[in-house]
């Protein structure tokens, strides 16, 4: 199932003093499987973006396409397009609100008018999938945990409804070093096991570059750039003329090349990094 | 029907008492304390005026005062409608209950007569002007100057012990928060219904019962910010209004006087008008 967004503009409270043009005629096609990095610093209409994409916000024009359905069609059904595409905001936990763990995983579940049997099933598997034990948490208030799980038990949530599409808008925002490679983990994890489509939104490029399969990078409410992350992080210069800026991988590899070691252009993860140094040195040792 | 998140932002675009229009213009600069005290006059004078054309004069007053203040007069008149129902409440209770003689219409136990209906439009025209002339106020001063403005002219009262600076910061801590409020109910609204919430169908008890995962959130965040709040006054000293000095001090100046005269003067000719016609 795709993802198709049409000619997308997207005007926040039109006529008033505050008017802004958050999106410009935007036009993106997201494949099944893909794991997308959607990149910008703030206000350049990432959030806007994704929220378009499960129907919460509707285009001021254009339209978008979620497995051909057009979400701006008032006869589409909007829970359909929930249970398909499942949207994790910025800091989701805190959307909690149940008495227990188990009960706000449900939550989602419930609203989809599934049994009780299966609701269990989809708790406990959203559970392993987030590394959170079944058994020592579940019936546990969502208050007493601490950040990290919190966090985690919310992405349970929505990982509960079973999307094909998750979306998640900045997973590891105010997460200590730890929490951060937790939730970057499953992650990963959570792509290769079930396929399913991915689209993070980030500021940071490292875990943007260890993830991605591909990267679109926002700029006042316009795509500025779409490729692979090797195509995208190697136009450094442009990246930091909008204010972002590049994977430590790269910036090192551009610091040896200057100091004229040969590192090969397109080298953006610390591993292929270490190889290209390895190389280089090795190659300057024989020519000694 | 109308969509949910075409609600939610509907909601936010609507508001337009208590939003600022930030700006420049005679009205803007002027001391915050004499635009509430005028605004406060010029309701009292609207309130006493009984026939059409001292509306209209009022209206042409307003408009003068909004066109100087550099605000589209449209943009005032949006701010009535989530006010329509209130308007048509109170009018059609008025034309039911308010006493006359002279009979228009009879309908068995329902009779219209010609003052009440001139009176229900005057009590309808005088919440529109209610409406519009605070309106005024409020967009045309920053929340911090408005509850400066209130916190001076309530001052003398603390000599009997009324606690006008901490009204004053309530109100202002308040209003700073209406925004962040809205904003945070927005966003746990679409987080809410991305897992499937409807807030939308059902009967009272199952609605009532749909914002129960807006609401929780909603209180834990506000203990959690209020208490952060205080905890940052408290970091920088705040020990409440005694011997607080203030960054800008408020002062009268040339404008004020003008409007003073300006309000003077519309008072005088409401007065000469209704005498006359009245």
């Amino acid at each position: 199932m795709s993802l198709v967004i049409e000619n997308v503009n997207y005007v926040y409270m039109s006529g008033g003093p505050y008017e802004t043009h958050a999106l410009h005629d935007i036009s993106l096609t997201i494949e099944d499987g893909e794991f997308v990095g959607l990149i910008g610093h703030t206000g350049s209409g990432k959030s806007t973006l994704v929220q378009h994409l499960n129907g919460l916000l509707k285009p001021t024009s254009g339209r978008i396409l979620v497995d051909g359905l057009d979400l701006s069609d008032k006869a589409t059904d909007k829970r359909a397009i929930r249970r398909k595409v499942g949207l994790v905001f910025q800091y989701p936990e805190n959307q909690l609100f149940e008495e227990t763990v188990e009960k706000d995983i449900a939550f989602g579940p419930k609203n989809l008018g599934l049994d009780a049997a299966e609701i269990d099933r989809r708790v406990r598997e959203a559970m392993r999938r987030v590394a959170i034990d079944y058994d020592a948490i579940h019936d546990r208030s969502v208050f007493e945990l601490s950040g990290g799980q919190m966090r985690r038990v919310a992405i349970a949530g929505v990982l509960a409804m079973e999307p094909q599409v998750l979306v998640l808008d900045e997973p590891c925002a105010g997460l200590d070093p730890r929490g951060r490679e937790e939730i970057l983990g499953l992650i990963r994890a959570l792509h290769r096991e079930s396929g399913a489509t991915i689209v993070m939104v980030s500021h940071s490029m490292d875990d943007v570059a260890s993830l991605a399969g591909r990267v679109i990078v926002m700029n006042h409410g316009r795509v500025a750039m779409d490729g692979t992350p090797r195509e995208v992080f190697a136009r450094g210069e442009e990246l930091r003329a909008i204010g972002l800026d590049v994977p430590q991988a790269v910036e090192l590899a551009e610091r040896l090349r200057e100091r004229g070691l040969d590192i090969p252009q397109g080298v953006y993860q610390m591993e292929e990094l270490r190889a290209a140094i390895a190389a280089a040195v090795g190659k300057g040792k024989r020519h000694a | 029907m109308q969509l949910p998140w075409e609600r939610g932002s509907a909601m936010l675009n609507d508001i337009t008492l208590g939003q600022f229009f930030p700006g420049d213009s005679a009205i803007h600069r002027m001391d915050p304390r004499m635009k509430l005290i005028l605004t406060i006059v010029y309701i009292v004078g609207v309130f006493m005026v009984s026939n059409l054309l001292g509306y209209l004069i009022s209206l042409l007053f307003l408009y003068i005062v909004v066109r100087i203040s550099g605000i589209r007069f449209s943009y005032l008149v949006k701010g009535i409608k989530p006010l329509r129902f209130i308007l048509i409440f109170t009018f059609v209770l008025n034309l039911f209950f308010a006493k006359g003689e002279t009979v228009l219409l009879s309908l068995g136990f329902f009779t219209l007569t010609a003052e009440a209906l001139s009176y229900a439009t005057y009590f309808a025209l005088r919440l529109v002007f209610l409406v519009m002339g605070t309106s005024v106020l409020t967009l045309t001063t920053s929340p911090v100057q408005l509850t400066d403005g209130l916190e001076r002219l309530m001052h003398p009262l603390q000599r009997f012990r009324f606690p006008a600076h901490e009204l004053a910061m309530m109100m202002t801590i308040a209003l700073r928060f209406i925004p962040l409020l809205l904003e945070e109910t927005d966003k746990i609204q679409k987080a809410q219904m991305a897992r499937g919430a409807d807030f939308e169908t059902g009967n009272l008890i199952a609605r009532a019962k749909a914002m129960i995962p807006l609401l929780v959130p909603l209180f834990v965040s506000s203990f959690r910010r209020a208490n952060d709040l205080a905890m940052a006054m408290e970091a920088r000293c705040y020990r409440g209004g005694d011997h607080r000095t203030r960054l800008r001090e408020l002062r009268y100046t040339r404008l004020d006087a003008y409007a003073v005269v300006a309000m003077a003067a519309f008072l005088m000719v409401i007065f000469a008008e209704g005498r006359l016609l009245g």
